[in-house]
């Protein structure tokens, strides 16, 4: 499954995709991200009939994206970004 | 004292209803499902995976309260005694709140399931217009999501907007569609989709001598926008429905469908009932699997 975390408004797309299928719950992703955007779950809160843990993005923090990941993408010379670097199973992108 | 006159113009229609043609007596397993949204509340009781009766509800300020009224109206349509349910689920933006639920469940998972119910497995988007998001949802033929976006952060192209300019302009909220296809010409969708921008920016159109029929067309082209671009990133493949009340409103899904062009699918269903029929079905699988309230 493809969970978009974020937010849209007259500023622009501000989302995160984590790609359930690709996600082993490995955790990399929460200790990699300076901002604590990320959160390993016992259960899809999305997909209740599968009992297996996953990444999400947390609840407090998915409607301020746009801030919360400020730090990681200055406006010029944007380095790779901590989660998708940590991701070894390549399940995560950013919208913008 | 001067009289106070109030007309309350966003004001819908709640309702409940029972299928007759059912007996909960002879059922196995009777599941509930409360979806208690931003602004309205609904409630499913299902006899063995078949709607059995439903409710159709205003959320008031206090969630608890809200599902409670809900199921109460379901139960006042039938004769059924509440603690002939085997499990109760709680879904939408209050799920959390529902005191006599057994588990609460995401509204994204029971809008996708629901409406694989009331639409039939074809579905392959769901789009829920609700009272404060806006949820896209691609699933597959059981209703298991497979992509989704919920926009709930701005509340600009949803209900919530609708019920605000139906005050502003003073008509009643369910003559919305018809009323805004009676324009000579098409305008432009307003410059902003901020509800509260939107707000201002049609009080100046009405100064400046625009009918009230303009405006409307004006806001429900701006919100058929807003919902396409949303839906626009999660994609589109057919078949197509709507669920949530916006799917209601003419003056925006008939303006919204040219933009996708694809046809949405139609159903005898509420589709205001999507996400509470989606947990009541949910909650019946867990009791089919033995994952029922212990007795």
């Amino acid at each position: 499954m493809l969970a978009n975390y974020g937010h849209k408004d007259a500023s622009g797309d501000f989302f995160i995709t984590i790609d359930t299928d690709k996600c082993d719950s490995c955790g990399d992703c929460v200790t990699a991200c300076p901002a604590d955007v990320f959160e390993v779950v016992d259960e899809d809160p999305n997909d209740p009939m599968r009992d297996e843990p996953v990444a999400m993005v947390a609840a407090d923090k998915k409607k301020k994206l746009k801030y919360e990941c400020g730090f990681c993408k200055p406006p010029s010379d944007m380095p790779p970004l901590p989660c998708v670097e940590a991701c070894k199973a390549g399940a995560i992108s950013h919208s913008w | 004292m001067a009289e106070e006159k109030k007309q309350e113009f966003w004001r819908w229609t709640e309702s409940n209803w029972k299928n007759p043609d059912i007996d909960w007596k002879d059922a196995r397993f009777i599941t509930v499902g409360i979806d208690v949204g931003s602004v309205s509340s609904q409630s499913c009781i299902m006899a063995d995976g078949n709607i059995f009766a439903y409710a159709n509800m205003r959320t008031g300020s206090d969630s608890p309260n809200s599902a409670r009224n809900a199921l109460n109206y379901a139960l006042e349509a039938t004769d059924m005694p509440e603690d002939r349910m085997d499990y109760c689920i709680g879904t939408g933006y209050g799920r959390v709140n529902v005191p006599f639920a057994d588990r609460s469940i995401t509204e994204i998972a029971c809008h996708a399931r629901g409406a694989n119910f009331i639409y039939g497995p074809e579905v392959r988007t769901v789009l829920d217009v609700g009272g404060q998001d806006i949820k896209a949802i691609q699933c597959d033929e059981k209703g298991k999501v497979t992509n989704f976006l919920m926009n709930d952060k701005c509340a600009a192209g949803t209900g919530r907007g609708m019920e605000v300019f139906s005050d502003l302009l003073g008509v009643p909220i369910n003559d919305v569609g018809e009323r805004s296809f009676q324009v000579k010409e098409e305008p432009n969708a307003v410059s902003s989709t901020c509800v509260v921008y939107a707000k201002s920016e049609a009080t100046g159109l009405l100064r400046k001598g625009w009918t009230t029929e303009e405006v409307l067309a004006a806001y429900c082209r701006a919100m058929a926008e807003r919902i396409f671009s949303l839906v626009g990133r999660v994609g589109v493949t057919p078949e197509f429905a709507v669920t949530g009340g916006m799917a209601k409103n003419r003056g925006v899904m008939d303006r919204l469908m040219p933009m996708i062009k694809l046809e949405r699918m139609k159903t005898e269903w509420d589709t205001q009932i999507a996400g509470a029929a989606g947990a009541t079905l949910f909650g019946y699988a867990l009791c089919q699997k033995g994952k029922g309230r212990k007795r």
